[in-house]
Protein backbone atom coordinates (compact mmCIF):
# COMPACT_ATOMS: atom_id res chain seq x y z
CA UNK A 1 0.00 0.00 0.00
CA UNK A 2 2.54 2.47 0.96
CA UNK A 3 4.69 1.23 -2.63
CA UNK A 4 3.42 3.88 -4.63
CA UNK A 5 5.54 6.07 -6.42
CA UNK A 6 6.85 9.43 -5.02
CA UNK A 7 4.29 12.37 -6.98
CA UNK A 8 4.51 16.13 -6.43
CA UNK A 9 2.03 17.26 -4.39
CA UNK A 10 -0.25 20.02 -5.82
CA UNK A 11 -2.59 20.68 -3.06
CA UNK A 12 -1.29 24.10 -1.96
CA UNK A 13 -0.85 24.94 -5.42
CA UNK A 14 -3.97 24.02 -6.28
CA UNK A 15 -5.65 26.28 -3.25
CA UNK A 16 -3.61 29.32 -4.36
CA UNK A 17 -4.93 28.79 -8.28
CA UNK A 18 -8.58 29.19 -6.58
CA UNK A 19 -7.69 32.42 -5.10
CA UNK A 20 -5.21 33.69 -8.18
CA UNK A 21 -8.98 33.35 -10.39
CA UNK A 22 -11.15 34.93 -7.67
CA UNK A 23 -9.49 37.47 -6.64
CA UNK A 24 -8.28 38.58 -9.77
CA UNK A 25 -12.08 38.88 -10.88
CA UNK A 26 -12.51 40.76 -7.72
CA UNK A 27 -10.15 43.21 -8.09
CA UNK A 28 -10.29 43.35 -12.26
CA UNK A 29 -14.32 43.92 -11.70
CA UNK A 30 -13.29 47.19 -9.15
CA UNK A 31 -10.82 48.25 -11.51
CA UNK A 32 -13.61 48.68 -14.71
CA UNK A 33 -15.88 50.06 -12.32
CA UNK A 34 -13.79 52.31 -11.01
CA UNK A 35 -12.94 53.41 -14.58
CA UNK A 36 -16.10 54.59 -16.22
CA UNK A 37 -16.80 56.13 -12.97
CA UNK A 38 -13.95 58.60 -14.48
CA UNK A 39 -15.78 58.48 -17.30
CA UNK A 40 -19.30 58.86 -16.17
CA UNK A 41 -19.41 60.43 -12.75
CA UNK A 42 -22.96 59.83 -12.21
CA UNK A 43 -21.75 56.11 -10.92
CA UNK A 44 -20.33 56.88 -8.18
CA UNK A 45 -23.61 57.57 -6.84
CA UNK A 46 -25.32 54.58 -8.55
CA UNK A 47 -26.78 53.03 -5.13
CA UNK A 48 -27.80 56.64 -4.05
CA UNK A 49 -26.41 59.34 -2.22
CA UNK A 50 -26.50 57.34 0.90
CA UNK A 51 -24.46 54.50 0.09
CA UNK A 52 -22.03 56.78 -2.07
CA UNK A 53 -19.31 56.47 0.74
CA UNK A 54 -19.11 52.76 -0.77
CA UNK A 55 -19.29 53.26 -3.87
CA UNK A 56 -17.17 56.47 -4.56
CA UNK A 57 -13.94 56.27 -6.84
CA UNK A 58 -11.48 57.20 -3.60
CA UNK A 59 -13.23 54.08 -1.66
CA UNK A 60 -12.89 51.61 -4.24
CA UNK A 61 -9.42 52.69 -5.92
CA UNK A 62 -7.34 51.08 -3.20
CA UNK A 63 -9.46 48.24 -3.05
CA UNK A 64 -8.63 47.78 -7.32
CA UNK A 65 -4.82 48.30 -6.69
CA UNK A 66 -4.46 46.09 -3.25
CA UNK A 67 -6.71 43.01 -4.41
CA UNK A 68 -5.10 42.99 -8.15
CA UNK A 69 -1.06 42.91 -6.27
CA UNK A 70 -1.31 41.17 -3.56
CA UNK A 71 -4.54 39.20 -4.29
CA UNK A 72 -4.52 38.31 -7.81
CA UNK A 73 -0.20 38.68 -8.12
CA UNK A 74 0.74 37.49 -4.92
CA UNK A 75 -1.96 34.55 -5.29
CA UNK A 76 -0.20 33.79 -8.57
CA UNK A 77 3.38 33.79 -7.23
CA UNK A 78 2.35 31.45 -4.49
CA UNK A 79 0.71 29.05 -6.92
CA UNK A 80 3.38 28.96 -8.73
CA UNK A 81 6.04 28.51 -6.15
CA UNK A 82 3.91 25.36 -4.35
CA UNK A 83 4.57 24.09 -8.25
CA UNK A 84 7.50 25.12 -9.70
CA UNK A 85 9.69 24.55 -5.95
CA UNK A 86 8.68 20.90 -5.93
CA UNK A 87 9.99 20.45 -10.09
CA UNK A 88 13.18 22.28 -9.66
CA UNK A 89 14.43 21.16 -6.64
CA UNK A 90 13.06 17.47 -7.58
CA UNK A 91 11.05 17.40 -3.80
CA UNK A 92 7.75 16.54 -2.83
CA UNK A 93 5.62 18.26 -0.39
CA UNK A 94 4.32 14.99 0.46
CA UNK A 95 7.54 14.18 2.09
CA UNK A 96 7.25 16.61 4.24
CA UNK A 97 4.34 16.90 6.78
CA UNK A 98 5.64 19.87 8.34
CA UNK A 99 5.89 21.57 5.27
CA UNK A 100 2.42 20.47 4.07
CA UNK A 101 0.86 21.45 7.61
CA UNK A 102 2.64 25.41 6.94
CA UNK A 103 1.62 25.65 3.28
CA UNK A 104 -2.27 25.15 4.47
CA UNK A 105 -1.14 27.15 7.48
CA UNK A 106 -0.33 30.17 4.60
CA UNK A 107 -3.13 29.74 3.01
CA UNK A 108 -5.88 29.88 4.88
CA UNK A 109 -4.46 32.70 6.99
CA UNK A 110 -3.80 34.74 4.08
CA UNK A 111 -7.47 34.00 3.12
CA UNK A 112 -7.82 35.51 6.69
CA UNK A 113 -5.85 38.42 5.89
CA UNK A 114 -7.57 38.93 2.72
CA UNK A 115 -10.89 39.52 4.38
CA UNK A 116 -9.74 41.52 6.89
CA UNK A 117 -7.99 43.76 4.04
CA UNK A 118 -11.04 44.04 2.20
CA UNK A 119 -13.33 44.52 5.03
CA UNK A 120 -11.32 47.31 6.43
CA UNK A 121 -10.82 49.16 3.10
CA UNK A 122 -14.40 49.07 2.55
CA UNK A 123 -15.38 50.39 5.54
CA UNK A 124 -12.83 53.28 5.07
CA UNK A 125 -10.32 52.19 7.52
CA UNK A 126 -6.85 53.44 5.75
CA UNK A 127 -3.75 54.24 6.69
CA UNK A 128 -3.64 56.29 3.45
CA UNK A 129 -0.38 55.75 2.10
CA UNK A 130 -0.60 54.19 -1.61
CA UNK A 131 -0.68 50.28 -1.92
CA UNK A 132 0.29 50.31 1.97
CA UNK A 133 -2.93 51.09 3.10
CA UNK A 134 -4.05 48.92 5.54
CA UNK A 135 -3.84 49.05 9.22
CA UNK A 136 -1.35 47.74 11.49
CA UNK A 137 -3.45 44.87 13.06
CA UNK A 138 -3.56 43.48 8.80
CA UNK A 139 0.22 44.21 8.32
CA UNK A 140 0.67 41.91 11.28
CA UNK A 141 -1.28 39.49 9.52
CA UNK A 142 0.53 39.92 6.56
CA UNK A 143 4.31 39.52 7.73
CA UNK A 144 3.09 36.22 9.58
CA UNK A 145 1.99 34.61 6.06
CA UNK A 146 4.79 35.99 4.36
CA UNK A 147 6.99 34.49 7.11
CA UNK A 148 5.16 30.93 6.70
CA UNK A 149 6.27 31.37 2.79
CA UNK A 150 9.70 31.63 3.80
CA UNK A 151 9.35 28.52 5.83
CA UNK A 152 7.95 27.03 3.08
CA UNK A 153 10.94 28.05 0.58
CA UNK A 154 13.84 27.53 2.54
CA UNK A 155 12.26 24.03 4.10
CA UNK A 156 11.97 22.80 1.03
CA UNK A 157 15.31 24.01 -0.44
CA UNK A 158 16.42 22.53 2.95
CA UNK A 159 15.18 18.91 1.83
CA UNK A 160 15.64 19.37 -1.56
CA UNK A 161 17.64 16.66 -3.69
CA UNK A 162 18.71 18.60 -6.89
CA UNK A 163 21.73 20.62 -5.35
CA UNK A 164 21.70 23.49 -7.38
CA UNK A 165 18.90 26.30 -6.90
CA UNK A 166 17.42 26.80 -10.89
CA UNK A 167 17.56 30.80 -11.49
CA UNK A 168 13.71 30.66 -10.73
CA UNK A 169 14.55 29.59 -7.65
CA UNK A 170 16.87 32.66 -6.71
CA UNK A 171 14.32 35.16 -8.18
CA UNK A 172 11.52 33.53 -5.51
CA UNK A 173 14.27 34.39 -2.60
CA UNK A 174 14.64 37.71 -3.64
CA UNK A 175 10.67 38.22 -3.96
CA UNK A 176 10.62 37.02 -0.44
CA UNK A 177 13.87 39.46 1.24
CA UNK A 178 13.11 42.49 -1.14
CA UNK A 179 8.93 42.26 0.11
CA UNK A 180 9.96 41.14 3.49
CA UNK A 181 12.23 44.68 4.02
CA UNK A 182 10.07 46.81 2.03
CA UNK A 183 6.92 46.00 4.15
CA UNK A 184 8.39 46.30 7.37
CA UNK A 185 10.27 49.75 6.64
CA UNK A 186 7.44 51.23 5.18
CA UNK A 187 4.87 50.22 7.77
CA UNK A 188 6.63 51.73 10.62
CA UNK A 189 3.60 53.18 12.42
CA UNK A 190 1.93 54.34 15.44
CA UNK A 191 -1.18 53.95 16.70
CA UNK A 192 -3.27 57.10 17.05
CA UNK A 193 -3.71 55.95 20.73
CA UNK A 194 -0.85 56.37 21.88
CA UNK A 195 -0.34 59.90 20.42
CA UNK A 196 -0.56 62.98 22.99
CA UNK A 197 -2.43 66.07 21.08
CA UNK A 198 -1.23 69.47 21.23
CA UNK A 199 -3.24 70.41 24.38
CA UNK A 200 -1.64 67.56 26.45
CA UNK A 201 -4.61 65.16 26.03
CA UNK A 202 -3.78 61.52 25.39
CA UNK A 203 -5.85 58.27 24.68
CA UNK A 204 -8.05 60.30 22.17
CA UNK A 205 -6.98 58.75 19.08
CA UNK A 206 -7.92 54.68 17.79
CA UNK A 207 -6.74 51.48 18.38
CA UNK A 208 -6.34 50.14 15.46
CA UNK A 209 -5.82 53.61 13.37
CA UNK A 210 -2.18 54.69 13.16
CA UNK A 211 0.08 57.31 11.49
CA UNK A 212 3.82 56.40 10.04
CA UNK A 213 6.65 56.76 11.70
CA UNK A 214 8.21 59.09 9.19
CA UNK A 215 7.11 62.71 8.85
CA UNK A 216 7.27 64.71 5.74
CA UNK A 217 9.77 64.41 3.09
CA UNK A 218 11.10 61.64 4.95
CA UNK A 219 7.83 59.70 4.82
CA UNK A 220 7.58 60.45 0.89
CA UNK A 221 10.78 58.83 0.20
CA UNK A 222 10.68 55.89 2.55
CA UNK A 223 7.00 55.40 0.71
CA UNK A 224 8.27 55.55 -2.61
CA UNK A 225 11.63 53.27 -2.27
CA UNK A 226 8.63 51.14 -1.43
CA UNK A 227 5.94 51.99 -3.84
CA UNK A 228 8.55 51.30 -6.68
CA UNK A 229 10.40 48.18 -5.28
CA UNK A 230 6.82 46.97 -4.62
CA UNK A 231 6.92 46.94 -8.50
CA UNK A 232 10.52 45.54 -8.58
CA UNK A 233 9.25 42.68 -5.61
CA UNK A 234 5.69 41.89 -6.91
CA UNK A 235 5.57 42.79 -10.70
CA UNK A 236 9.25 41.83 -12.00
CA UNK A 237 10.89 39.54 -9.96
CA UNK A 238 8.80 36.94 -9.08
CA UNK A 239 6.97 36.94 -12.92
CA UNK A 240 10.51 36.47 -14.36
CA UNK A 241 10.79 33.61 -11.86
CA UNK A 242 7.62 32.16 -13.93
CA UNK A 243 8.85 32.74 -17.19
CA UNK A 244 12.19 31.47 -16.90
CA UNK A 245 10.36 28.13 -15.63
CA UNK A 246 7.11 27.99 -17.89
CA UNK A 247 8.18 29.17 -21.36
CA UNK A 248 11.48 26.70 -21.58
CA UNK A 249 9.11 24.21 -20.09
CA UNK A 250 6.10 23.98 -22.22
CA UNK A 251 8.19 25.17 -25.57
CA UNK A 252 10.82 22.27 -24.53
CA UNK A 253 13.51 24.71 -25.62
CA UNK A 254 16.60 25.19 -22.89
CA UNK A 255 16.86 28.74 -21.79
CA UNK A 256 18.85 30.89 -24.68
CA UNK A 257 21.83 31.59 -22.03
CA UNK A 258 22.14 30.51 -18.61
CA UNK A 259 24.89 32.83 -18.09
CA UNK A 260 22.81 35.58 -19.32
CA UNK A 261 19.88 35.05 -16.67
CA UNK A 262 22.41 35.23 -14.02
CA UNK A 263 23.79 38.47 -15.42
CA UNK A 264 20.76 40.05 -15.52
CA UNK A 265 19.63 38.89 -11.95
CA UNK A 266 22.24 40.51 -10.23
CA UNK A 267 21.82 43.61 -12.20
CA UNK A 268 18.06 43.80 -11.51
CA UNK A 269 18.97 43.44 -7.67
CA UNK A 270 21.41 46.39 -7.53
CA UNK A 271 19.83 48.68 -9.62
CA UNK A 272 16.37 48.08 -9.50
CA UNK A 273 16.12 49.18 -4.89
CA UNK A 274 17.25 53.06 -6.60
CA UNK A 275 15.25 53.91 -8.83
CA UNK A 276 12.42 54.67 -7.22
CA UNK A 277 13.43 58.25 -6.59
CA UNK A 278 11.99 59.03 -10.00
CA UNK A 279 8.19 58.86 -8.01
CA UNK A 280 9.50 62.37 -6.33
CA UNK A 281 10.62 64.54 -9.15
CA UNK A 282 10.59 67.77 -8.64
CA UNK A 283 9.02 67.66 -5.12
CA UNK A 284 11.21 68.39 -1.50
CA UNK A 285 13.91 65.66 -1.75
CA UNK A 286 17.21 66.57 -2.44
CA UNK A 287 18.10 67.09 -6.17
CA UNK A 288 21.01 65.00 -6.14
CA UNK A 289 18.31 61.88 -4.79
CA UNK A 290 15.84 62.65 -8.22
CA UNK A 291 18.81 62.74 -10.11
CA UNK A 292 19.59 59.13 -8.81
CA UNK A 293 16.36 58.22 -9.36
CA UNK A 294 16.73 59.16 -13.23
CA UNK A 295 19.81 57.64 -14.21
CA UNK A 296 19.21 54.67 -12.18
CA UNK A 297 15.90 54.27 -14.04
CA UNK A 298 17.79 54.59 -17.17
CA UNK A 299 20.65 52.05 -16.31
CA UNK A 300 17.34 49.64 -15.49
CA UNK A 301 16.70 49.14 -19.12
CA UNK A 302 19.88 46.81 -19.26
CA UNK A 303 19.22 43.93 -16.93
CA UNK A 304 15.02 44.11 -17.76
CA UNK A 305 16.01 43.74 -21.64
CA UNK A 306 18.85 40.76 -20.45
CA UNK A 307 16.08 39.01 -19.15
CA UNK A 308 12.93 39.63 -21.63
CA UNK A 309 16.04 39.06 -24.95
CA UNK A 310 16.63 36.01 -23.40
CA UNK A 311 13.03 34.64 -23.06
CA UNK A 312 12.64 36.03 -26.74
CA UNK A 313 15.94 34.13 -27.84
CA UNK A 314 14.70 31.01 -26.23
CA UNK A 315 12.28 30.56 -29.01
CA UNK A 316 14.66 30.83 -31.49
CA UNK A 317 14.22 28.35 -34.51
CA UNK A 318 10.60 27.33 -32.88
CA UNK A 319 8.42 30.72 -34.02
CA UNK A 320 6.13 28.48 -35.37
CA UNK A 321 5.47 27.26 -31.50
CA UNK A 322 4.30 31.22 -31.12
CA UNK A 323 1.65 30.67 -34.31
CA UNK A 324 0.60 27.16 -33.03
CA UNK A 325 -0.26 27.93 -29.12
CA UNK A 326 -1.95 30.35 -27.81
CA UNK A 327 -0.45 29.51 -24.46
CA UNK A 328 3.38 30.12 -25.67
CA UNK A 329 1.53 33.38 -27.31
CA UNK A 330 1.00 34.56 -23.55
CA UNK A 331 4.46 34.30 -22.46
CA UNK A 332 6.01 35.77 -25.40
CA UNK A 333 3.38 38.51 -25.85
CA UNK A 334 4.18 38.83 -21.77
CA UNK A 335 7.55 39.48 -22.59
CA UNK A 336 7.36 42.15 -25.63
CA UNK A 337 5.18 43.74 -23.28
CA UNK A 338 7.52 43.51 -20.34
CA UNK A 339 9.94 45.07 -22.82
CA UNK A 340 7.75 48.06 -23.89
CA UNK A 341 7.01 48.38 -20.37
CA UNK A 342 10.81 48.59 -18.86
CA UNK A 343 11.48 51.01 -22.13
CA UNK A 344 8.80 53.26 -21.33
CA UNK A 345 9.24 53.66 -17.69
CA UNK A 346 12.72 54.83 -17.79
CA UNK A 347 11.69 57.44 -20.65
CA UNK A 348 9.56 58.57 -18.31
CA UNK A 349 11.80 59.31 -15.48
CA UNK A 350 13.89 61.45 -17.62
CA UNK A 351 13.34 64.65 -16.07
CA UNK A 352 11.85 66.66 -19.04
CA UNK A 353 9.76 63.95 -19.73
CA UNK A 354 8.57 64.02 -16.15
CA UNK A 355 7.74 67.25 -16.42
CA UNK A 356 4.98 66.08 -18.87
CA UNK A 357 3.54 62.99 -17.68
CA UNK A 358 4.22 63.71 -13.75
CA UNK A 359 0.44 63.05 -12.23
CA UNK A 360 -0.51 62.37 -16.03
CA UNK A 361 -2.83 59.10 -16.81
CA UNK A 362 0.30 58.12 -19.24
CA UNK A 363 1.43 56.87 -15.55
CA UNK A 364 -1.16 54.87 -15.25
CA UNK A 365 -1.10 53.85 -18.74
CA UNK A 366 2.68 52.65 -18.32
CA UNK A 367 1.18 50.61 -14.91
CA UNK A 368 -1.15 49.13 -16.77
CA UNK A 369 0.43 47.46 -19.54
CA UNK A 370 2.99 46.09 -17.48
CA UNK A 371 0.17 44.67 -15.47
CA UNK A 372 -2.17 43.37 -18.20
CA UNK A 373 0.58 42.97 -20.49
CA UNK A 374 3.47 41.37 -19.01
CA UNK A 375 2.13 40.37 -15.19
CA UNK A 376 -1.55 39.05 -16.02
CA UNK A 377 -0.38 37.57 -19.02
CA UNK A 378 2.48 35.64 -17.34
CA UNK A 379 0.39 34.20 -14.42
CA UNK A 380 -2.80 33.57 -16.73
CA UNK A 381 -0.14 31.63 -18.81
CA UNK A 382 1.68 29.83 -15.63
CA UNK A 383 -1.84 28.62 -14.33
CA UNK A 384 -2.61 27.20 -17.83
CA UNK A 385 0.25 25.01 -17.97
CA UNK A 386 -0.25 24.27 -14.45
CA UNK A 387 -3.85 23.38 -14.87
CA UNK A 388 -3.19 20.10 -16.96
CA UNK A 389 -0.43 18.83 -14.48
CA UNK A 390 -2.48 19.52 -11.39
CA UNK A 391 -5.48 18.35 -13.30
CA UNK A 392 -4.37 15.61 -14.76
CA UNK A 393 -6.44 16.80 -17.63
CA UNK A 394 -5.73 18.15 -20.92
CA UNK A 395 -7.01 22.50 -21.11
CA UNK A 396 -10.57 22.04 -21.97
CA UNK A 397 -10.28 24.82 -24.94
CA UNK A 398 -7.75 26.04 -27.09
CA UNK A 399 -10.11 27.63 -29.45
CA UNK A 400 -11.27 29.50 -26.19
CA UNK A 401 -8.01 30.34 -25.07
CA UNK A 402 -6.81 32.00 -28.67
CA UNK A 403 -10.03 33.88 -28.64
CA UNK A 404 -9.43 35.56 -24.91
CA UNK A 405 -5.96 36.51 -25.94
CA UNK A 406 -6.97 38.46 -28.59
CA UNK A 407 -9.88 39.78 -26.47
CA UNK A 408 -7.03 40.45 -23.67
CA UNK A 409 -4.42 41.93 -26.49
CA UNK A 410 -7.48 44.13 -27.99
CA UNK A 411 -7.82 45.60 -24.45
CA UNK A 412 -4.37 45.80 -22.82
CA UNK A 413 -3.90 48.14 -26.77
CA UNK A 414 -7.32 50.51 -26.02
CA UNK A 415 -6.41 50.87 -22.09
CA UNK A 416 -2.48 52.22 -23.26
CA UNK A 417 -2.90 53.86 -26.21
CA UNK A 418 -6.15 55.88 -25.01
CA UNK A 419 -4.25 56.62 -21.36
CA UNK A 420 -0.80 57.73 -24.10
CA UNK A 421 -3.18 60.26 -25.53
CA UNK A 422 -5.01 61.29 -22.55
CA UNK A 423 -1.75 61.64 -20.45
CA UNK A 424 -0.02 63.93 -22.92
CA UNK A 425 -2.90 65.88 -23.33
CA UNK A 426 -3.56 66.51 -19.87
CA UNK A 427 0.31 67.34 -19.26
CA UNK A 428 0.10 69.69 -22.06
CA UNK A 429 -2.71 71.65 -20.93
CA UNK A 430 -1.95 71.91 -17.74
CA UNK A 431 1.65 73.83 -18.55
CA UNK A 432 0.13 75.98 -21.14
CA UNK A 433 0.38 79.63 -20.45
CA UNK A 434 0.04 82.87 -22.23
CA UNK A 435 2.46 85.30 -22.51
CA UNK A 436 1.98 87.07 -18.90
CA UNK A 437 2.20 83.45 -17.35
CA UNK A 438 -1.40 82.96 -16.68
CA UNK A 439 -2.52 79.67 -17.05
CA UNK A 440 -4.70 79.13 -20.29
CA UNK A 441 -6.41 76.30 -18.89
CA UNK A 442 -8.58 75.42 -15.50
CA UNK A 443 -8.49 71.85 -14.05
CA UNK A 444 -12.06 71.35 -15.84
CA UNK A 445 -11.33 71.76 -19.01
CA UNK A 446 -8.90 69.36 -18.97
CA UNK A 447 -10.90 67.01 -17.47
CA UNK A 448 -13.82 67.59 -20.48
CA UNK A 449 -11.01 66.74 -23.18
CA UNK A 450 -10.33 63.91 -21.58
CA UNK A 451 -14.06 62.40 -21.73
CA UNK A 452 -13.90 59.72 -24.61
CA UNK A 453 -10.16 58.55 -23.71
CA UNK A 454 -11.44 57.55 -20.06
CA UNK A 455 -14.36 55.73 -22.01
CA UNK A 456 -11.99 54.09 -24.17
CA UNK A 457 -10.30 53.09 -21.23
CA UNK A 458 -13.07 51.45 -19.73
CA UNK A 459 -13.78 49.58 -22.75
CA UNK A 460 -10.24 48.41 -22.68
CA UNK A 461 -10.49 47.30 -19.22
CA UNK A 462 -13.69 45.58 -19.85
CA UNK A 463 -12.55 43.66 -22.82
CA UNK A 464 -9.49 42.31 -20.32
CA UNK A 465 -12.09 41.42 -17.92
CA UNK A 466 -13.81 39.77 -20.14
CA UNK A 467 -11.16 37.67 -21.13
CA UNK A 468 -10.30 36.57 -17.81
CA UNK A 469 -13.91 35.61 -16.98
CA UNK A 470 -13.12 33.24 -20.28
CA UNK A 471 -9.96 31.93 -18.65
CA UNK A 472 -11.93 31.13 -14.95
CA UNK A 473 -14.05 29.25 -17.36
CA UNK A 474 -11.68 28.01 -19.52
CA UNK A 475 -9.75 26.55 -15.70
CA UNK A 476 -13.13 25.51 -14.51
CA UNK A 477 -13.84 23.41 -17.12
CA UNK A 478 -10.57 21.72 -17.54
CA UNK A 479 -11.28 20.00 -13.84
CA UNK A 480 -13.95 18.16 -15.56
CA UNK A 481 -12.29 17.59 -19.36
CA UNK A 482 -10.51 14.30 -21.24
CA UNK A 483 -8.05 12.53 -18.44
CA UNK A 484 -4.41 12.50 -19.63
CA UNK A 485 -1.56 10.46 -19.55
CA UNK A 486 1.83 11.17 -17.71
CA UNK A 487 3.69 11.25 -21.31
CA UNK A 488 1.09 14.38 -22.67
CA UNK A 489 2.52 16.70 -19.78
CA UNK A 490 6.09 16.56 -21.01
CA UNK A 491 6.20 20.02 -22.57
CA UNK A 492 3.51 21.67 -24.36
CA UNK A 493 0.07 21.35 -22.62
CA UNK A 494 -2.70 19.07 -23.71
CA UNK A 495 -5.33 21.13 -25.06
CA UNK A 496 -8.70 20.24 -26.46
CA UNK A 497 -10.53 21.77 -29.55
CA UNK B 1 36.76 69.00 2.18
CA UNK B 2 33.36 69.04 3.15
CA UNK B 3 30.48 66.39 3.26
CA UNK B 4 29.36 67.01 -0.42
CA UNK B 5 32.78 66.40 -1.93
CA UNK B 6 33.22 63.40 0.22
CA UNK B 7 29.96 62.22 -1.17
CA UNK B 8 30.68 63.19 -4.69
CA UNK B 9 34.30 61.19 -4.53
CA UNK B 10 32.61 58.25 -2.90
CA UNK B 11 29.86 57.88 -5.70
CA UNK B 12 32.25 58.37 -8.56
CA UNK B 13 34.46 55.58 -6.79
CA UNK B 14 31.44 53.06 -6.28
CA UNK B 15 29.88 53.19 -9.54
CA UNK B 16 33.70 52.74 -10.89
CA UNK B 17 34.14 49.66 -8.34
CA UNK B 18 30.66 48.26 -9.64
CA UNK B 19 30.77 48.23 -13.18
CA UNK B 20 34.38 47.20 -13.02
CA UNK B 21 32.84 44.02 -10.58
CA UNK B 22 30.37 44.00 -13.37
CA UNK B 23 32.40 43.60 -16.35
CA UNK B 24 34.50 41.13 -14.38
CA UNK B 25 31.97 39.26 -13.69
CA UNK B 26 30.63 38.77 -17.23
CA UNK B 27 34.10 38.43 -18.45
CA UNK B 28 34.64 35.51 -15.42
CA UNK B 29 31.18 34.07 -17.05
CA UNK B 30 32.03 33.69 -20.36
CA UNK B 31 35.51 32.83 -20.22
CA UNK B 32 35.23 30.01 -17.70
CA UNK B 33 31.48 28.73 -19.23
CA UNK B 34 31.77 26.19 -15.88
CA UNK B 35 31.15 26.81 -12.49
CA UNK B 36 33.31 26.13 -9.13
CA UNK B 37 31.82 22.35 -9.21
CA UNK B 38 32.59 22.20 -13.00
CA UNK B 39 29.27 22.30 -14.71
CA UNK B 40 29.01 24.03 -17.90
CA UNK B 41 26.29 27.24 -16.59
CA UNK B 42 24.03 26.41 -19.74
CA UNK B 43 23.40 22.63 -18.44
CA UNK B 44 21.64 24.00 -15.87
CA UNK B 45 18.90 24.59 -18.03
CA UNK B 46 17.95 20.87 -17.90
CA UNK B 47 17.00 21.89 -14.33
CA UNK B 48 13.23 22.91 -16.47
CA UNK B 49 13.52 20.07 -18.68
CA UNK B 50 14.03 17.22 -16.83
CA UNK B 51 11.89 17.81 -13.84
CA UNK B 52 10.03 15.09 -12.91
CA UNK B 53 10.87 13.59 -9.62
CA UNK B 54 12.30 10.35 -11.25
CA UNK B 55 14.59 12.55 -13.83
CA UNK B 56 18.23 12.55 -14.04
CA UNK B 57 19.30 15.25 -11.63
CA UNK B 58 21.67 17.98 -12.82
CA UNK B 59 23.81 18.04 -9.54
CA UNK B 60 22.17 15.37 -6.95
CA UNK B 61 22.66 16.82 -3.23
CA UNK B 62 24.77 13.41 -2.48
CA UNK B 63 27.67 14.43 -4.98
CA UNK B 64 29.55 16.12 -1.56
CA UNK B 65 29.12 12.44 0.15
CA UNK B 66 30.13 10.47 -2.62
CA UNK B 67 33.47 12.14 -2.63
Amino acid sequence: MENRPLEYDYTVAKMFMVTTIVLGIVGMSIGVFIAFELAFPGLNTILGSGLAEYTNFSRLRPLHTDAVAFGFTVSGIFATWFYVGQRVLKVSMAESKFLMFIGKLQFWLYIIGVAAAVVSLFMGYTSSKEYAEFEWPVDIAIVVVWVLWGVSIFGLIGIRREKSLYISIWYYIATFLGVAMLYLFNNMEVPTMLATSAAGESGIGSWFHSVSMYAGTNDALVQWWYGHNAVAFVFTVPIIAMIYYFLPKESGQAIYSYKLSLLSFWGLMFVYLWAGGHHLLFSTVPDWMQTMGSIFSVVLILPSWGSAINMLLTMKGEWQQVAASPLIKFMVLASTFYMFSTLEGPIQAIKSVNAIAHFTDWIVGHVHDGTLGWVGFMIIAALYHMAPRVFKREIYSKKLMATQFWVQTLGIVLYFTSMWIAGITQGMMWRAHDEFGNLAYSFIDTVDVLHPYYALRGTGGLFYLIGFFMFAYNIYKTMSARPVEEHELQNASPMGA
Amino acid sequence: MNIAEIQAYGYFAITVFMTVALYAYIYHLYKNRKDADGHDYEEYSNLVLNDDIGDTMVKPISDKKEK
